[in-house]
């Protein structure tokens, strides 16, 4: 058995547990045997008369790759550059995601990706998966589309949508002179499809009449969310028995799986699109001034952040507050030589406990977060005290007047402000700048104690640091102190629940306090657990409700005269 | 020229009229009949347009001449465009309009310029930008609607797109934007054998089930997923474009030479070294790509606009220093950031230069090609957004007049938009929302 087909038993196997169905029955019709899957399809369009598509969310690159991997195997490659999704000011690409358009030189890129992978799925070593039938003829092709198109589709192909991609397949095939080029084409088509790049959500009237999503759309955000992949062949079970939108059977869904090991995928999305990530992409740090910064280090950073979380938050089923307060942490070798600490492995990585009391504990006083917000060549209190408060507190800074004058701020160079709280606090006499700066400066200052990559330092310039802090009214001193102080913030829980919401909605949550509400207590009702704040977040039925947009013409007048 | 009376008969009446809506017949003559000089061969040489955007503007009484008009001044900023002055305009003197919308700082001018509206939240480009309104007109022949490049390697650093989270992102690296251009689907104008590829033929007509698909869409979606899907399906027209073009025997082009081979893998950061070095081969790749006619449009990001230039062993980016240095009492700016502009303005001639030594008959490529050039602030210090640095370079096939220094006197910056949209051959007569809302072009400007 290949590979690509002991991931998928392994995974459809997995996938039955969890919908409680038996895993023989699950086996039997998944994706490792699509010979017997139901190639039926329902007559009807997937839009019926009362269904709507209420939103597109365009899939994000590590979604794509966890849906090929799979659907067709760990092994298949996906070669080629994805449009970056725009994040939207002061929320999450998740949001983002719903606005996203694709431009030509996008779309060109994914319709290579599809190509690439169409050809590795046909090929001689692949193909036998794939291919359930023998005689090179339209109902072979119709039975090995069928159930690609709808663990690609996220819901059953349209005898409409199937019939179109099946002809697609014989005139390719007569075109290029052979079955299988026919069946790539069809299948590249597939994947360069808007039901395919886009998460499209779907939704009809409940009982009392209010637009909730439908059963597959259902199947789409559970998995998404979850588990950053597209929905299993169980999942998509449940969704066509309509179990997904029975309360009781969706708790027990998604009860297994934020129990399942795959959690940790949909965890690591979100901490990565609600900590801005993506900057990591972009990170750079001057060679000469931080020796210890290289790609090792670089590459290192966000995945200590992630196994941090990932450890506190499922693996010991930790509270999500105490994450600012954690000893526990994870090395490699090269993170070792900037946190200066003996690392025993010469590859990989390796459990490691700061001792108690340490400057390090907590998620702030990881290297990763110091780095990402602080500038090339030095720290910044002004940009970590931003993130500390938009990102985990969700109070927004304003951004700095268009008119401002710095003609307070010294350069780095003059002898007589050795240190960022000198240079920051001449900066801080102009009154236009003071206003925001004493929301951001006096929280980022606590950390200065860390340069610009996160080591650690005690003087700067030849003086030595001072780091005490203020948040808002209280004092603290250090990394550990300030991770003290959002430990016990009341906002710190309640911004990681709107972020949940918003993750989960791909719409920010300012306008639904009482679900936020509602998902804040269950949060707490689960001692701070990242599990039961996403289970009430999927099970909450205000969470599926989608709000009324009038169909109206498009507002966008292109100047495009065609 | 004929050509030329009734072009400036047409836009003359564009001008003085109060709402004159110029027909689309009489525009689409210009470019497709007789609007474009004959080269030698007598086979039409084709128009092209791009952006040139560089972050952090300028020091004002350093770049900007003092005088309107001809044989402008060229003060010790500008002054290294002086062998291609005859051939570049300056344009000083317009003001981006935000009516009560914040300056968001280094975000608000670029797309100001390009869409002719005001950013209103920090969410991608308010509308779409000119350039891609232009390539609709002119870049709708080639494999490419338009190349997108950022020197400085960040596929965000983009100032194009159609609005509503439409960014179009650009090409990173040197060994990227080759292997887009002259990889898989390229084929030599000037090679002797031609046949078209029957598995293109055959993803053409795929395409094309994929485009009639889209009723069954339509019929379901709302407003801002029809908008979504509409972006879809002209990327889809232009993918099918694309393969046409890849079946089509191509014209023989004088002026295409194919690079030999793919440049190496060079390092992407922020490094002005290695952005001034990636910068150069990625505008040689460019070259090559509009003398071998695979795109008519083109946007070049050398930085963007929180510019994150850096000089090794410095612990300050461009940016930064731009706010942090103290200005120099005796020079009276700070030299520092100014090292930054010197080094853009350098690669900025370097890429004028690079147009300007590809021969098509007896003009340029430059003298066929309309290059905009621009930055998001005037003065970075204070994040000022009005007399933003703007330039143009080249005629564009003789429909611009050149080496003129503009002074807008504080007029909207949409004008530029609009005058240079209609050089294009855009049927537009007023440009841009609310105070930036304008039918003025630009008259000195048109030829």
């Amino acid at each position: 058995m290949s590979r690509a087909a002991r991931t998928l038993l392994a995974f459809g196997a997995a996938a039955a547990a969890l919908a409680g169905i038996p895993a023989t029955l699950a086996l039997g019709n998944g994706p490792a045997a699509p010979a017997t899957a139901p190639a039926t399809a329902p007559a009807t369009a997937p839009a019926t008369a009362s269904s709507r598509i209420v939103g597109m969310r365009r899939l994000t690159e590590a979604q794509y790759r966890a849906t090929i991997a799979d659907v067709f195997g760990p092994d298949i490659k996906v070669a080629g550059r994805f449009e970056p999704i725009v994040r939207p000011a002061h929320e999450l690409i998740a949001s983002g995601a719903r606005d996203a358009a694709l431009s030509p030189a996008g779309l060109e890129q994914f319709d290579a990706m599809a190509r690439g992978i169409a050809a590795q799925v046909f090929d001689a070593g692949h193909r036998a998966q794939f291919v359930p039938c023998v005689t090179p003829d339209d109902a072979c092709a119709r039975a090995t589309l069928a159930p690609l198109g709808r663990l690609l589709w996220r819901r059953p192909m349209t005898a409409m949508e199937l019939d179109a991609h099946v002809r697609m397949a014989g005139a390719a095939a007569k075109a290029a002179g052979s079955f299988d080029k026919g069946l790539e084409l069809a299948l590249a088509a597939m994947l360069v499809n808007p039901q395919f790049l886009y998460v499209v959500e779907t939704a009809v009237p409940d009982a009392s009449g209010a637009l909730v999503l439908d059963d597959h759309a259902r199947a789409s955000r559970l998995s998404f969310t979850l588990w950053n992949t597209t929905p299993s062949e169980a999942l998509l079970r449940a969704a066509d028995a309509g179990d997904l939108r029975d309360p009781a059977k969706l708790q027990a869904i998604v009860r297994k799986m934020v129990d399942s090991p795959r959690f940790e995928a949909g965890v690591r999305a979100f901490f990565a699109d609600m900590l801005l990530f993506e900057r990591f992409d972009a990170l750079s740090k001057d060679p000469l001034l931080f020796p210890y910064f290289n790609s090792a280090v670089a590459q290192a950073m966000p995945e200590q952040m992630l196994r941090t979380v990932t450890d506190h938050l499922l693996v010991r089923n930790g509270d999500y507050r105490q994450l600012f307060l954690t000893n526990r942490t994870f090395m490699t070798r090269a993170l070792g030589g900037l946190y200066q600490v003996p690392v025993h492995k010469a590859s990989g990585w390796e459990p490691y406990e700061f001792a108690p009391g340490d400057d390090r504990a907590g998620l702030l006083g990881q290297a990763g977060f110091l780095a990402m917000y602080s500038q090339t060549g030095r720290s910044s209190p002004t940009l970590r005290g931003r993130a500390v408060r938009e990102l985990l507190l969700c109070q927004p800074v304003p951004d700095p007047p268009g008119n401002v004058n710095f003609t307070a701020v010294q350069d780095t160079a003059n002898k007589a402000m050795p240190t960022a709280r000198v240079r920051l606090t001449a900066h801080m006499t102009d009154e236009n700048c003071s206003g925001c700066h004493k929301l951001t400066d006096p929280v980022g200052l606590g950390l200065e104690r860390f340069d610009g990559i996160g080591s650690w330092r005690t003087t700067e310039n030849g003086a030595a640091i001072d780091p005490a802090g203020k948040l808002d009214k209280l004092e603290f001193t250090g990394a550990s102190g300030l991770g003290k102080l959002i430990a016990a913030s009341e906002d710190a829980p309640i911004c990681a629940a709107s972020r949940a919401l918003e993750y989960v909605r791909g719409r920010p949550s300012d306008d639904s306090g009482a679900l936020v509400e509602a998902l804040v207590k269950a949060f707490a009702d689960d001692g701070y657990g990242i599990r039961g704040l996403f289970l009430k977040a999927m099970t909450a039925p205000d969470a599926w409700r989608v709000e009324e947009k009038p169909l109206q013409a498009n507002t966008h007048v292109s100047l495009l005269v065609r | 020229m004929a050509f030329d009376l009734s072009r400036r008969t047409a836009l003359k009446g564009l001008m003085r009229g109060a709402a004159v809506t110029v027909g689309l017949p009489l525009l689409d003559c210009f470019l497709d009949g007789n609007g474009v000089a004959l080269a030698a061969t007598g086979s039409q040489v084709p128009v092209r347009f791009g952006t040139w955007f560089w972050g952090l503007g300028v020091n004002p009484n350093r770049w900007f001449p003092s005088v309107a008009g001809k044989n402008y001044e060229l003060k010790p900023e500008l002054a290294p465009i002086r062998e291609l002055q005859p051939k570049i305009n300056v344009l000083g003197n317009f003001n981006v309009l935000l009516d009560g919308a914040p300056n968001l700082p280094h975000t608000s001018g670029g797309p100001a310029i390009r869409t002719g509206r005001a950013l209103t939240a920090d969410r991608g480009l308010p509308g779409e930008s000119f350039d891609v309104t232009i390539g609709d007109r002119i870049g709708t022949r080639t494999r490419f609607r338009s190349l997108e490049v950022s020197a400085i390697g960040d596929p965000r650093n983009s100032l194009s797109g159609r609005g509503g989270g439409n960014l179009n992102p650009s090409e990173t690296s040197p060994a990227g934007l080759y292997a887009r251009i002259f990889g898989t689907g390229f084929k030599d104008p000037n090679s002797a054998s031609f046949t078209p590829d029957p598995q293109v033929m055959a993803r053409r007509s795929v395409l094309s089930a994929v485009a009639e698909q889209r009723q069954a869409l339509d019929a379901a979606v709302g407003a801002a997923d029809r908008q979504k899907l509409d972006q879809y399906y002209t990327a889809i027209r232009q993918l099918e474009n694309q393969l046409d073009v890849e079946l089509t025997r191509p014209e023989p082009l004088q002026a295409c030479v194919v690079p030999r081979k793919a440049p190496p893998n060079v390092p992407v950061n922020g490094e002005i070294e290695t952005v001034m070095l990636n910068h150069q081969m990625m505008t040689d790749l460019l070259v090559m790509a509009l003398a071998c006619d695979q795109t008519r449009v083109f946007n070049m990001m050398f930085n963007n606009g929180a510019s994150s230039l850096t000089r090794i062993g410095s612990t300050v980016t461009h940016h930064q220093l731009t706010h942090e240095e103290v200005l120099d009492n005796k020079l009276g700016y700070q030299p520092e950031a100014t090292y930054f502009l010197t080094k853009i303005m350098e690669a900025w001639v370097y890429f004028v230069k690079a147009l300007d030594s590809v021969k098509e008959g007896d003009r340029t490529l430059l003298d066929n090609t309309l290059v905009f050039a621009h930055s998001e602030t005037e003065f970075a210090k204070f994040h000022t957004i009005d007399n933003i640095p703007m330039m143009t370079a080249g005629s564009g096939g003789g429909r611009i007049h050149t080496g003129i220094y503009i002074d807008g006197q504080g007029t909207p910056v949409s004008r530029v938009g609009l005058t240079l949209q209609q050089a294009m051959g855009v049927a537009v007569d007023k440009w841009g929302t609310k105070s930036m809302e304008t039918n003025r072009t630009l008259t000195e400007l048109v030829a």
